[in-house]
């Protein structure tokens, strides 16, 4: 196996918003390189079983993992422009030399050098604090999507869900769809903090959803048996009599956290933004970091969903294919942020425009 | 194996069924799908056992990040067994503690 390997545009992850980038670079003539943690591209798109929302450009109304096949395509169609390169990690990057490093499955090693990157690393699972959270049992919302449906391995015989944000209510009506029962959905805030449409969906399954209420603690030999739950008032604290719910898994949908090793590695300028998650690089309007040869899409630069992720991949896609020294087609980068302010426009993007405005700079000095 | 029989909406396209083993037992799963989820099909939750405070843990992010579902492999320890193919006739175990770099590995 070669041990450093060239490529114009170097895309790491291959999830909503490195395809993106991807095939919008490759679509200008980049020669691309995707790396890919899983064994297969497709990020979350693949483990997406509901119909998306926004509009026709971001593919409303298409199933997620429909999404991931289209994108897929869209790159097959480009020839041998872009190589995706799955069950690779991308262990680090060395400034000096310029260099990143990868792995592929455990032990084999490997260097890349690109002239332009894209990270689109995306995110991670959060967790809160509670006794025995370290059972087996206690399960990311993304592993259960993972385990029911990407493998269709069945992920218990009763969940208890922790969140009712999108991802909770999501997973909660996946998890039926897959034949699971759903002991109650547990929210610490005094409202269902997803789409109404998700709650009601769930609601008509007959599934409650707890407001002001939370896990106080976790039980079990060896494996979780169950789960003690409580009311909360309205300054969080503990009220009324706690109640044990019976459960083999505990879902925990309380939020993501941008994945930014590598920004760090590489310098890049970094802000703590709570309405974007945790640490995200400032970027310019083209997606591009402190480090000018590196861009960033998709739930790395903030925790959004996959509609933007897929359009900020365009945006970044666009700009490295431009600094490359690749004809770019000028007006789509206003139509992608037209689409982008779209997505973000009224009162459920206020919390997104309100941390982007915090990292998103005029530009870098050259 | 628990598996979805019927799902509204997924087809599930099994890969080739073949034979591992976990912690001596043989067990089937499905070639190329990671090996957690071979483990948990075969109603396997328990991964590795913690070095210090001898806690059993399970996976839980399932996309190689965690480091939660580490086990050994092929004598391999600490392997993401959460994004590493079934192959078969592997060897998986329990991992108990960190793990010692194998002075032989398959």
């Amino acid at each position: 196996m070669k041990k450093m390997i060239d490529t114009d545009l170097l895309v790491i992850g291959g999830g909503a918003a490195g395809l993106c980038a991807a095939a919008e670079a490759a679509g200008a003539g980049a020669r691309v390189t995707v790396i890919e943690s899983d064994l297969h591209a497709g990020g979350q798109l693949v483990k997406q079983t509901h119909k998306f929302f926004g509009s026709k450009d971001e593919y409303a109304g298409t199933r997620g993992f429909k999404i991931a096949d289209i994108l897929l395509d869209e790159i097959n169609s480009l020839g041998d422009k872009v190589e995706i390169r799955t069950n690779t990690t991308v262990t680090g990057y060395y400034p000096e030399e310029g260099f990143f490093t990868a792995m592929k499955g455990e032990e084999e090693y490997y260097r890349i050098k690109a002239k332009k990157t894209v990270v689109a690393t995306g995110a991670q699972e959060r967790l809160i604090p509670f006794p025995n959270n370290d059972l087996p049992g206690v399960y990311g919302a993304g592993a259960v999507q993972t385990l029911m449906n990407v493998y269709g391995v069945v992920p218990g015989k009763k969940v208890l869900m922790v969140g009712a944000g999108n991802i909770g209510l999501i997973v909660s009506y996946q998890l039926r769809q897959a034949g699971v029962e759903i002991a109650a959905v547990v929210e610490a805030m005094p409202k269902v903090g997803g789409y109404w449409v998700h709650a009601a969906k769930i609601r008509r399954l007959g599934i409650p959803i707890l407001l002001r209420h939370t896990i106080v603690e976790a039980f079990g030999d060896k494996v979780i048996e169950g789960a003690v739950i409580q009311e909360l008032d309205d300054k969080f604290s503990l009220i009324g009599e706690p109640r044990t719910i019976e459960c083999d898994v505990i879902c925990m949908a309380v939020g993501l956290t941008p994945t930014t090793e590598l920004f760090w590695q590489a310098d890049a300028r970094m802000l703590y933004c709570p309405q974007l998650c945790g640490h995200v690089p400032y970027r310019d309007e083209t997606m591009r970091t402190s480090h000018p040869d590196i861009w960033v899409a998709g739930d790395a630069s903030g925790i959004e969903e996959a509609s933007a992720a897929m359009v900020e991949g365009r945006i970044a896609g666009h700009s490295a294919a431009k600094a490359l020294g690749l004809p770019v087609r000028e007006e789509s980068f206003k139509e992608y942020w037209t689409r982008l302010d779209h997505l973000r426009a009224g009162e459920v993007g206020e919390k997104i425009r309100g941390g982007i405005c915090q990292v998103l700079v005029d530009g870098w000095e050259a | 194996m628990e598996l979805i029989q019927k799902h509204p909406i997924l087809e599930f396209r099994h890969g080739n069924e073949v034979t591992f083993t976990f912690d001596g037992q043989e067990m089937k799963g499905f070639e190329g799908e990671p090996i957690a989820m071979a483990l948990h099909a075969n109603d396997v939750r328990i991964y590795r056992v913690t070095p210090e405070m001898k806690r059993p843990r399970g996976f839980f992010c399932a996309i190689g990040k965690c480091s939660s579902c580490f086990m050994v492999v092929d004598g391999v320890p600490n392997v993401r067994t959460c994004v590493t193919p079934l192959e078969p006739g592997m060897k998986v175990e329990t991992q108990h503690g960190k793990g010692l770099v194998p002075l032989e590995a398959k």
